[in-house]
């Protein structure tokens, strides 16, 4: 049984900062909604069916949201379902929704993820009291920081490759008029100055918390013939999910993320990423990462994937740029921070990504990680409609 | 062509007013074990797991991860969540099956109420800026809607309290449910709701196994075949609604093509008596229908799983060969603000 053909046609997200007082959660999600219903040229009525994602609940202090929004994003009398796989699902909850249009469920679909994390404090929203487990009271940075040193460590990358990172993405954010963080006057020297908070993790190279929402419009093969712009082709998807801790982990590069990579690249007939690959939009929390994934995707040989970042192979006009829109490390709303790699993806290939976009871009991999690296959810999208 | 689609195998723990004992994982292990047991799949063999849980209910953030590990995810598994109940983690899986990405399914959910005040953790469910700083409770919603129901001359008290003895009656036979057999139907807690009109406050977890065709029937005698699933939200807001009428079960019922035929059985997702009189209104079920006889959500209630559960107990009828043609139903949010419905059928005998 051959699946129906997968299309982005709509993209819209709001303009990410670090609070929202202006807006509702429900004003939030709609703005975003209505962008890619515009870009889309489509009403709400068009609309089949809604999957929303966010990251935790306590986030924002409301149970299950997505019954106090269904008004707010046209979902009455609709299908309406709510995706929650940790930092991941941003991208995980738009593979859902691609599900629904692969198995010809519905036509078309609205996605979209958000978090208002103004409404709340992130870091205590992940650090509450739990009994009989080890206390995590140092927010997601102290989580990783170890990884990060077992990285250095075991690759021997110099220490000065997660500041390369952080000073290129946050360039990168200035051309993107979305981005949290515009920081003008960002200099190399500015991100090696910047305080050390999670050795060897300093301020700079870490992400911001944002408020902000992305919606996207997924359709068929009808659907996206009666598109007004060039659509975004789904190649693959995959998802993957591996313990959280256990003697086998290795936490540098994920076997679940190996495996989600592969099982993506099959589906879209890639044979050499490096080479077929033409941008990534990477989720890259804090700046190390960056390597890290390169590794992990198999765009770089074990132990070799600073050597790209270092080589400028990672900038924008790189050979395989990575995080053209400045990335996680230039906006953070943690829910929506997966689904807004995935619609940037879908931008480039679109041609539409604006003063960010990778001239010529044919295949971008969009990729999410999420909980202690052991969520992955990835897509591969194409300028053009997949073969088989 | 679609892919045929069954519900193979089906597992519940036994639902308790307080599980302090166990951790939600512990909760949750046994119930694993037992629905892949009985397939004698493993978890590597299982193409698509997918979970519905609430973080609220935990009291924690990412609770799910952690249940996650119970599943054994190793080698890293094809895994999504939801955070719905686990019903919509099936309609999930359902999805994912008919791409043909997955042959097997494996859903569960789980829900442990014991450690906080229900009535006060679902408040955190309403609007953020203009409801829930009032703080409505579930019991007191619910009761508007019974109320509701009473003023238009759909039912009486007295119908009420015949709903809460038969579920409780018919509980008699399920050693899973919480309350079971005799049950008075108590003071009021909100009127026109009495206790006994109120689901029982519990711990508990559930588990299903879904697989796609002749795979479906290498794995079971008679697969419980997803004839149609459908889930429709309403209005948020309780004044925008109608609180007799269920619209979103009636366009769900549709879909899912409940009414084409008559359905011999009914698991109905009612935690208050006065919502199974909407919901065998608009599902058009009479006396012929067997209405929750395992005791639906006034014998034992466990947020998050009692709507898989619903479909569980379903599909388990038609293994036995009790049920031809089923109807499950699974509700989320206030006053039956969405409603998910499958349909359910055995091969004919």
């Amino acid at each position: 049984m051959s699946k129906e053909p997968v299309a982005v046609v709509g993209v819209g997200q709001t303009k990410h900062v670090a609070a929202r007082r202006d807006v509702s959660i429900a004003g939030l999600v709609r703005e975003a909604a209505r962008r890619a219903l515009d870009d889309a040229e489509l009403e709400w009525a068009d609309v089949e069916a809604v999957v929303i994602g966010k990251a935790p609940d306590f986030f924002e202090g409301v149970m299950m949201p997505e019954l106090y929004l269904a008004d707010a994003l046209g979902a009455v009398g609709k299908p309406m379902m709510r995706v929650h796989t940790a930092g991941s699902v941003g991208g995980s909850t738009a593979l859902v929704a691609a599900s629904l249009v692969a198995a010809r469920v519905h036509g078309t679909v609205l996605t979209l993820a958000f978090e208002k994390q103004s409404e709340s404090n992130a870091m205590w929203g992940l650090s509450l009291p739990i009994p009989f487990q080890q206390p995590l009271l140092a927010g997601a940075g102290g989580f990783f920081a170890p990884h990060v040193r077992a990285y250095m460590r075991r690759s021997g990358a110099p220490d000065t490759v997660g500041s390369l990172v952080a000073y290129k993405n946050r360039r990168n954010a200035l051309k993107n008029p979305y981005a949290h963080l515009h920081e003008h006057d960002i200099t190399l020297e500015k991100v090696q100055a910047s305080p050390m908070l999670w050795d060897p993790i300093r301020y700079s190279e870490t992400c911001p918390s944002s408020d902000g929402a992305v919606a996207m419009v997924l359709t068929d093969r009808a659907g996206a013939a009666r598109a007004p712009r060039p659509a975004a082709w789904m190649h693959g998807g995959a998802m993957r999910s591996e313990p959280t801790l256990f003697a086998g982990k290795d936490s540098v590069s994920p076997r679940a993320g190996r495996d989600c990579a592969a099982d993506v690249y099959r589906q879209a007939g890639i044979a050499d990423p490096r080479r077929e690959i033409d941008a990534v939009e990477m989720y890259v929390p804090f700046s190390w990462y960056e390597p890290m994934w390169l590794e992990n995707l198999g765009f770089a040989a074990e132990g070799e994937g600073w050597k790209l970042t270092e080589s400028g192979v990672t900038e924008l006009d790189g050979d395989l740029p990575v995080d053209m829109s400045g990335g996680v490390l230039s906006t953070n709303p943690i829910g929506a921070s997966g689904m807004i790699r995935f619609a940037e993806a879908a931008l480039q290939v679109r041609g539409l990504a604006g003063e960010h976009q990778v001239a010529g871009a044919r295949r971008v991999l969009g990729h999410a990680y999420g909980g202690g690296s052991q969520f992955f959810s990835m897509w591969l999208v194409g300028a053009e409609p997949p073969t088989s | 062509m679609n892919r045929e689609i069954a519900v193979v195998a089906f597992a519940q723990t036994d639902h308790r007013r307080t599980s302090d004992a166990v951790s939600e994982v512990e909760m949750l292990m046994p119930v694993l074990h037992q629905v892949l047991e009985r397939t004698g799949l493993k978890t590597a063999d299982i193409g698509f797991t997918c979970s519905g849980s609430s973080d609220y209910l935990a009291g924690r953030a990412f609770s799910f991860t952690l249940a996650l590990d119970g599943v054994g995810a190793w080698p890293p598994i094809s895994e999504s969540h939801v955070e719905m109940d686990g019903a919509w983690a099936l309609y999930e899986a359902w999805v994912k099956l008919r791409t043909g990405d997955a042959d097997t399914a494996l859903v569960y959910s789980y829900g442990k109420s014991s450690p906080g005040s229900v009535r006060d953790v679902l408040t955190r469910q309403l609007d953020p800026y203009y409801v829930a700083p009032l703080w409505p409770d579930s019991v007191a919603l619910a009761a508007l809607q019974a109320q509701a129901l009473i003023d238009a001359g759909t039912t009486d008290e007295p119908a009420l309290a015949a709903v809460g003895a038969r579920s409780r009656a018919d509980a008699e036979a399920n050693s899973h449910a919480q309350l079971r057999g005799s049950v008075p139907q108590g003071d009021y807690l909100v009127r026109p709701l009495r206790t006994g009109d109120c689901p029982p406050i519990g711990d508990g977890a559930a588990a299903v196994v879904l697989a796609a065709g002749e795979r479906a029937r290498g794995l079971c005698e008679r697969p419980a075949w997803i004839r149609g699933i459908d889930h429709r939200i309403e209005a948020h807001g309780i004044g925008v609604r109608d609180l007799t009428d269920s619209p979103s079960t009636r366009l769900a019922a549709q879909r899912a093509g409940a009414y084409e035929r008559p359905v011999d059985t009914a698991e109905l997702h009612a935690p208050f008596s006065s919502q199974e009189v909407i919901l065998r209104e608009v599902l058009g079920l009479d006396d012929r229908v067997r209405v929750n006889p395992s005791g639906g959500a006034l014998a034992a209630n466990p947020i998050m799983a009692a709507g898989l559960i619903r479909i569980g107990e379903a599909a388990a009828r038609i293994h036995r060969g009790e049920s031809d043609r089923a109807l499950a139903h699974a509700t989320s949010g206030p006053c039956l603000q969405q409603n998910l419905v499958a349909v359910l059928e055995g091969d004919p005998r």
